[in-house]
């Protein structure tokens, strides 16, 4: 365009051009303040605070938080939370659970169908939680919740019941910065683990040890701080927890209880099994044991044994209380430095809910985006066996890598990325629903076909729509532009939280420095 | 040790070089490379319900609903009595290519499932963490240095004895691994920690997907569901005579509760499955340099449970195939008079003299610099 069109331009056309510069305005002024704030955050530290202890945020939130000090953060992330989901839980939570012998009963063609429907029930839910998590106002709860989930596995494949999977995600998520010694007793006494541990068929003259070895290698103590006649002992003193079979809640059967004189980790006496858990909440191990985990979750791969043993000793003097460990671990300096040393590999989860959340993505096939989860290795409500997923470096091997890889890029491919799109988070299309029904029918109709069917049917849906130019604006860049230095430092910075590890040229458009960013082994960190 | 190895792979020579290595050797008249295929039975399988001492009167006090009878078994001659779900397995110990190594354990046995299997997967002792497989450790002499990568993984996430540095790649569909690739890039970034992992990650990506490339179309017909389909891949792979070492897992073998109709279906998937292996290494000549394994973290405790399964115990059995293994079988018979004070089974044979008689008679490398301890290799490979 030349000088005599430019001085044509109408006065719309002016006011555009006028506000395009504002996101740069804006970032001045938020730097201004945040130089007025002694001690605080900055973009860069409220980003990582955020990722680390939630999600990747969007620029909205990190402007939010970049002028709180880190104590500040820690208080406001703490005193955010909550104790039950936002989203309207599934439609067959209490539908009746029919015994499997009465199913056998009812013939063939009924078991049948009732598996396929558990089935589609399980997909339901981990598609309930992930929306969840990506609409929530509070990630921690979310990401504790998860946590727990990853502790006190259960899975569905054992367990069967969908309707018990989501008992316990409401459980894990009601406690889940309560407090850790009432969660044990919790978990312990809930149906899905019940079953999942084989408690249910642990009984005074057949013991079975499956949830005494569990509880304390890998719930409490940790490998090596028992011995198998602990486990023997402790078996006995679980026996008779048991389900009510109509309701399928808890309930104690003192004819299959063991009521004789147990030693457990040198403790004897006439112990049931909350006594056993007591004695495990008293061993400084476990303490230790959960704040180490909570360590790699959080703040480094490399826990520091020192510091581990402090936070652990006010955790257990606290009572257990989760957040007296969660507010020292999260004012540890790692949390709001950028160090490689420091870096944490993302979990699939929180690599996809962050993209969706810090892209304000429109989730257009919220039960891909499930599927999508499991092909990283990560299939919610159904860890790999009772340790869970090992997570840390773990995530990443060629084949979740490559899973990872696709699905960001597939992202942001232009057709997918298309125009702007309304701000509605989950909402689902017509056209989208009717195609996603349709996979889901198709895999629940045909037995031969059955989940793996509705998984591939599945995979093939793009789960996320992004409107690409909305995203490049809040770093000041657009699709079809050269990004120029400052353009490709500032999308950098927002995007990971390393230096890249091949930054993007000044002439690269605005399109492919994202995609080479989110393409970037950085980008699988936090 | 093995940052250096990566640094000069990373140069790009190694690959001229070790193709010009495979070059000499093939000019040498050497013969194909040797496979050791690794089949993972995740969960710990059940010794005594899969070969069976029906001659012992003792089996079927401990295991009075458990224990197999009559046409629950199937006999390949007068010594060996098996599940009947590993029927399909006649033809391999009819041609003398299948060995039963029985009572495989080790000293003070942990019973812990991960613990267990990390003993077994980095061939430590009892009492000793090692961070390192033991084949990530052989394959970290440089003596894989001429293949595409140090192994692949089919059907699990962890890399397992090939953990720690190896040059491995996990993969579910090899076709579809090629496709994915090119969105990994070759990095040339010195890093630490979890990125230095996540690049190392990127860069045998790219290696393998330029050299794994199965190109065969196969008349063997594989066993239809998941670990069938495995088994094809692991077949594809092998094709391609460019890995030494293909680990398959197939899970769900922890029978706390209804263990006979678990076992028998998993136990049916491994007997058609490594017949379904042969027929198609055979198909592409590779049938006769190769060694098969299984193995599992544990074996189950002899007395059964009242949930009709099994908990967790001690020494279990191998099985090994190939028309190059010492046939038969070896070990001891299960001592089910003399068990110890949980009432599990003690070890005749340590799998680490299995891993020994791999290392040094299969791939022909000093077992006991790698293992770290001398172990009398098992007589398992045929002179």
């Amino acid at each position: 365009m030349n000088r005599i069109e430019r001085d044509r331009r109408a006065p719309a056309r002016i006011l555009a051009d006028f506000l395009r510069g504002v996101p740069l305005l804006v970032l001045l002024l938020a730097l201004q303040a945040w130089a007025a704030t002694p001690g605080a955050l900055g973009p860069d530290g409220a980003r990582l605070f955020l990722t680390r202890t939630g999600f990747a945020p969007s620029e909205a939130d990190v402007a939010r938080w970049e002028n709180l000090t880190q104590a500040q953060a820690v208080d406001r992330v703490l005193s955010e939370t909550t104790r039950v989901a936002g989203q309207p839980a599934p439609g067959w939570i209490d539908e009746t659970i029919v015994r499997p012998k009465d199913l056998r009963a009812m013939g063939q063609d009924v078991l049948k169908l009732e598996r396929q429907t558990q089935i589609r029930y399980g997909l339901e839910l981990r598609t309930w939680w992930v929306q969840e998590m990506v609409t929530t106002p509070t990630p921690l709860t979310e990401r504790m919740t998860l946590f727990w989930h990853n502790h006190f596995v259960s899975a569905q494949p054992k367990v069967r019941y969908a309707q018990l999977m989501y008992r316990q995600n409401v459980l894990l998520r009601n406690q889940a910065l309560g407090n850790f010694g009432a969660l044990l007793h919790a978990v312990a006494h809930d149906p899905a683990m019940l079953i999942y541990l084989d408690s249910v068929s642990n009984r005074r003259d057949a013991p079975n040890e499956n949830f005494a070895r569990e509880v304390m290698e890998l719930f409490t103590l940790g490998e090596g701080h028992y011995s198998e006649s602990d486990i023997k002992e402790a078996a006995r003193a679980f026996s008779g927890w048991s389900l009510d079979a109509d309701r399928f809640t808890y309930v104690f059967r003192p004819r299959l209880h063991d009521g004789g004189e147990k030693t457990v980790l040198g403790r004897r006496g006439a112990w049931d099994g909350d006594d056993v858990l007591n004695i495990l909440l008293e061993q400084p191990a476990t303490a230790e044991f959960i704040v180490r985990k909570l360590w790699l979750e959080f703040v480094s791969p490399q826990p520091d044994p020192q510091r581990v043993r402090a936070i652990a000793q006010r955790f257990r003097s606290s009572g257990y209380e989760i957040r007296v460990a969660l507010r020292e671990l999260f004012m540890q300096p790692e949390l709001v430095q950028r160090d490689q040393d420091n870096a944490l590999v993302k979990s699939p989860v929180e690599l996809v809910v962050g993209l969706i959340r810090q892209s304000g993505a429109e989730v257009t096939h919220p039960n891909a985006l499930t599927v999508r989860l499991a092909a990283m290795g990560q299939n919610l409500f159904s860890a790999p066996n009772v340790r869970g997923w090992p997570g840390g470096d773990a995530w990443i091997t060629t084949q979740t890598l490559l899973a990872r890889k696709q699905f960001l890029e597939t992202s942001i491919a232009r057709a997918n990325g298309g125009g702007p799109v309304a701000p509605t988070m989950m909402r689902t299309g017509d056209g989208n629903a009717a195609v996603e029904k349709a996979a889901l029918d198709k895999a629940v109709a045909d037995p031969a076909a059955r989940l793996a069917g509705a998984i591939q049917a599945l995979a093939q849906l793009q789960p996320t729509r992004i409107d690409l130019a909305a995203w490049l604006k809040s770093a000041g860049a657009f699709p079809e532009r050269a990004v120029g230095d400052a353009g490709a430092k500032t999308l950098a910075r927002d995007l990971l939280v390393l230096a890249p590890a091949s930054p993007p040229s000044a002439e690269a458009l605005g399109t492919d420095a994202l995609r080479g960013l989110l393409l970037d082994p950085v980008y699988q960190l936090k | 040790m093995n940052t250096t190895r990566r640094q000069f792979l990373g140069l790009g020579g190694a690959a001229v070089a070790a193709f010009r290595f495979a070059d000499l050797a093939r000019a040498a008249g050497e013969e194909k490379p040797r496979l050791l295929v690794l089949l993972e039975l995740r969960g710990g399988n059940d010794g005594l319900n899969t070969v069976v001492p029906v001659e012992d009167g003792r089996y079927f006090d401990l295991r009075p609903r458990l224990g197999l009878r009559d046409d629950a078994v199937v006999a390949f001659d007068r010594s060996l009595t098996l599940h009947r779900s590993l029927a399909a397995l006649r033809p391999l110990w009819d041609a003398k290519e299948m060995a039963v190594i029985e009572g495989v354990g080790y000293p003070q046995p942990n019973l812990s499932h991960f613990r267990s299997i990390e003993i077994w997967e980095t061939a430590s002792a009892s009492n000793e963490v090692l961070q390192q497989g033991w084949l990530a450790r052989a394959a970290a002499t440089s003596a894989f240095a001429r293949f595409a990568a140090d192994g692949v993984v089919i059907g699990a996430a962890d890399l397992g004895p090939l953990a720690g540095g190896a040059r491995a790649v996990s993969l579910s569909d090899p076709e579809r691994f090629a496709r994915q690739a090119r969105l990994a890039k070759d990095g040339q970034v010195a890093a630490r920690g979890a990125l230095a992992h996540v690049i190392q990650v990127e860069n045998d990506i790219v290696h393998a997907a330029t050299q794994l490339r199965p190109d065969v179309t196969w008349q063997t017909e594989f066993p239809r569901g998941g670990f069938g389909t495995a088994i094809e891949h692991a077949a594809a792979i092998a094709s391609t005579r460019k890995v030494p070492v293909i680990r398959v897992t197939l899970a769900g073998f922890d029978t706390h509760q209804n263990q006979l109709n678990t076992q028998a279906q998993l136990l049916r998937q491994v007997g058609e499955g490594v017949v379904a292996l042969r027929a198609a290494l055979q198909e592409v000549g590779m049938w006769e340099n190769t060694l098969v394994l299984t193995y599992s973290e544990f074996g189950r405790r002899p007395h059964e449970n009242a949930s009709g399964g099994t908990d967790h115990g001690t020494a279990g059995v191998m099985f090994g195939f190939g028309p190059r293994i010492a046939a038969g079988r070896i070990g001891d018979r299960p001592a089910l008079a003399r068990l110890d004070e949980n009432g599990n089974l003690s070890f005749s044979v340590d799998f680490r003299s299995v891993y020994s008689a791999v290392l040094n008679d299969w791939f022909g490398l000093d077992s006991e610099r790698i293992l770290g301890h001398r172990f009398k290799p098992l007589a398992l490979v045929k002179a």
